[in-house]
């Protein structure tokens, strides 16, 4: 019987390490030597370290469990699942876990994500495998049907893309996969990679039997060490067995840590060794992308939905969800939040039941009060918006956006108008440079809220800020300078009171 | 405390050569033009903590780029710098789900309790902002020296401090 403990990031975070080496010790020490297990992480976060141990009747849950309580672990019994104040129970039991539709992330936390034979013991390349006795048309079909949409930020629907590049002549064709995960909040893509690495490259080989693709870049952002490590492994682990070779083979690329590097075409410049600047589209990628040549560029997250809906046919994945919003996202809960963590869950659920039934309200106990939906240029939200649910469409109607589903909880304590202004600063700092708007307007948005935040004639600065916002959605060529305004107004819209001199704290 | 080499061109063409190769093996002709740059400068900056003054004339001649070029793509990225960081290096997450669990209130701390600003140093410690981690559930979150931490409050940031302070220069 083994015993699971995390290696992702975020269980390393809090001492994974540590904890499973002071298990190993005592194991040792008593004589009763388990394998222990690196997996992915569960996804709840807050019981991390969380140590997982199997039984006959499923893995039973300990955490969060420091060095300190190993003893008392060992003492009493929990190899063999016995009671302790940290045990949780059975994994799959637990509501957090009971309560998702965990199609992409399957398999993260339940297996050892370095091992190609446990990937192919859990199911691993039956997509693949399908894919390959389907013609390209069907193939594609099956992508269409599934309703697939970017889980990048702009929700637009994979098969067609894939279909456009199937369709594009050229001797050459890239698949290209956006790990930039720039966005707070967010932490799915680094989540996926970590517990799951094998599915991505999967996705990625179906992409390219899909539009006639040979090669394939994995563009990540340098702040993921671990995550590119895993990458680097499976990815010699699958040259080595076979699956990766000269007719599809994978490269892995190191961002800058430049934010604007999530953007499509800025991400090409960056693989092409220039400054990420945007391009201006058309052409599209599709048609002219990575070196001038038909390229998918595709988020990390609908690349790892793809083995599922060959597997189990794009219809089935079109039965989760509601409106056009088809199949699962895995949503993360982040910042102010009890319970935060990776949710995978059919779209349809609202914002209230995920930061309230599974989220626990604030860490901090006091009252939730905003919350950022869609990373740095999605909207704030009062608490009276939260029964939206999470929908491509309900979240737009909304005045927001879903992106890339990071969901940001804020308690009372938080200053909208600083919020506000965090908007146009990071905007400042990220921007290409290339548009006026974006470079020049940014900076002046946040000059003119610190003149509003000292009283200095708020109406008509705030009437600035609304203008200059209005010129930035409409003159910017991408959405970095489009959609900075969408956090700014919402925090305006909605929390008025927060915006004139600032109160003394 | 970064086990970084001391500058030597030699290894520095060296590095230059295996991603230019690297590159083209897998590009082929595609391959032929800037595109080992990135993977370049990070060789060099991991193997020489920094990216020294003499690496652009050298990175400059093998891809057949103007020092210019290099310099512009230098420059453009958070990540490459060229000086040596003093010290540990920590970056503390400045983004929104940091910021809902208190981060500016660490950096406001570093600030008045240690007289740390983003972008600069001392001897024992260099602040920079970063802007998430994917740690974004267990803020605030930081990476010191590389490693990622959770929950990185006043505490920690003292803790940390006392840590480098009361270690042998
Ligand atoms: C400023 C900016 C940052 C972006 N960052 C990311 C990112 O980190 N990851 C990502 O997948 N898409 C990001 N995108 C969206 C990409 O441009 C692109 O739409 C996406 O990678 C397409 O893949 P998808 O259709 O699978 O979503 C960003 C867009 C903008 C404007
Ligand atoms: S909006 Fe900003 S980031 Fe986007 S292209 Fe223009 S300057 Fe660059
Ligand atoms: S916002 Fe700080 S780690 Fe993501």
């Amino acid at each position: 019987m083994r015993i699971f403990i995390s290696r992702d990031a975020a269980a390393l975070s809090v001492g994974a390490e540590k904890t499973a080496q002071a298990i190993a010790e005592q194991a040792q020490a008593l004589g009763l030597e388990r394998t222990i297990v690196r997996n992915g992480t569960r996804g709840m976060l807050w019981l991390e370290p969380l140590v997982e141990v199997e039984t006959p009747s499923g893995r039973v849950a300990y955490g969060p469990v420091t060095p300190d309580d190993v003893a008392s672990l060992f003492a009493s019994g929990f190899l063999d699942g016995a009671a302790h104040p940290l045990c949780h129970g059975f994994t799959e039991q637990m509501p957090w876990m009971a309560r998702q539709q965990r199609l992409s992330f399957a398999r993260v936390g339940l297996i050892d994500p370095l091992s190609f034979d446990d990937y192919v013991g859990h199911g691993g390349f039956a997509g693949l495998t399908r894919a390959r006795t389907l013609t390209r048309a069907a193939l594609l079909q099956e992508i269409i049907d599934s309703g697939l949409r970017g889980r990048g930020g702009a929700g637009f629907p994979t098969g067609i893309k894939w279909r456009t590049v199937a369709l594009a002549e050229g001797p050459r064709k890239y698949i290209v996969c956006n790990a930039d995960e720039g966005d707070s909040g967010t932490f799915a893509d680094r989540m996926l990679i970590e517990g799951d690495p094998f599915a991505l490259l999967e996705g990625m080989l179906i992409a390219g039997l899909a539009v006639g693709a040979s090669r394939g870049v994995i563009y990540i952002r340098s702040e993921y060490p671990q995550a590119i490590a895993t990458l680097h492994h499976v990815i010699a682990t699958a040259r080595h067995r076979g699956v990766l070779s000269d007719a599809f083979d994978i490269d892995v690329r190191v961002g800058g840590g430049a934010y604007i590097c999530g953007e499509e075409t800025s991400l090409l410049e960056s693989i092409e060794g220039r400054r990420g600047q945007v391009r201006a589209k058309p052409p599209l990628p599709a048609h002219h992308g990575l070196f001038g040549r038909p390229t998918v560029v595709n988020n990390v997250l609908s690349l790892a939905a793809v083995p599922w809906i060959l597997a189990n046919g794009g219809k089935a994945y079109a039965d989760f969800g509601i409106g056009r919003s088809r199949g699962s996202m895995p949503v993360q809960l982040a910042g102010n939040i009890r319970r935060g963590g990776l949710f995978e869950c059919a779209f349809g659920i609202t914002l209230r039941e995920l930061i309230f039934d599974l989220g626990g309200g604030t860490c901090s106990g006091r009252p939730v009060r905003a919350v950022q939906v869609g990373g740095p240029l999605g909207a704030y939200f009062p608490e009276s918006l939260l029964d939206t649910p999470l929908d491509y469409e309900a979240l737009a109607a909304a005045g927001g956006l879903l992106g890339h589903a990071g969901i940001v909880v804020f308690d009372d304590s938080v200053d909208m108008a600083k919020q506000a202004r965090f908007a146009f600063e990071f905007c400042a700092i990220e921007s290409c440079g290339k548009c006026t708007p974006c470079r020049i307007g940014s900076t002046r948005g946040a000059e003119t809220l610190d003149k509003v935040a000292r009283g200095i004639e708020p109406e008509r600065n705030l009437e600035l800020v609304k203008d200059l916002c209005t010129v930035m959605t409409d003159a910017s060529l991408c959405a970095l300078g489009g959609l900075t305004p969408l956090p700014v107004l919402s925090a305006i819209t909605h929390f008025r009171e927060d915006f004139g001199p600032r109160r003394a704290l | 405390m970064s086990a970084a080499a001391p500058w030597n061109i030699r290894l520095a063409g060296e590095l230059i050569a295996a991603e230019i190769d690297a590159a083209r093996a897998f590009y082929g002709d595609d391959g032929e033009g800037a595109t080992a740059l990135l993977p370049i400068l990070h060789a060099l900056q991991r193997t020489f903590g920094h990216l020294p003054a003499d690496a652009l004339p050298l990175i400059a001649e093998r891809l057949n780029l103007s020092r210019a070029d290099v310099r512009g793509v230098l420059s453009f990225y958070h990540d490459f710098h060229d000086a040596m960081p003093g010290g540990c290096v920590l970056k503390l997450c400045r983004a929104e789900a940091c910021q809902a669990l208190g981060s500016e209130r660490v950096a406001e701390h570093l600030e008045v309790a240690h007289g740390l600003r983003p972008g600069t140093g001392t001897r024992e410690l260099t602040l920079q902002n970063v802007y998430c981690l994917g740690n974004c559930a267990l803020g605030p979150a930081a990476l010191v020296d590389n490693e990622l931490h959770a929950g990185f409050d006043e505490q920690a940031a003292d803790a940390l401090l006392a840590r480098l302070r009361g270690a042998p220069a």
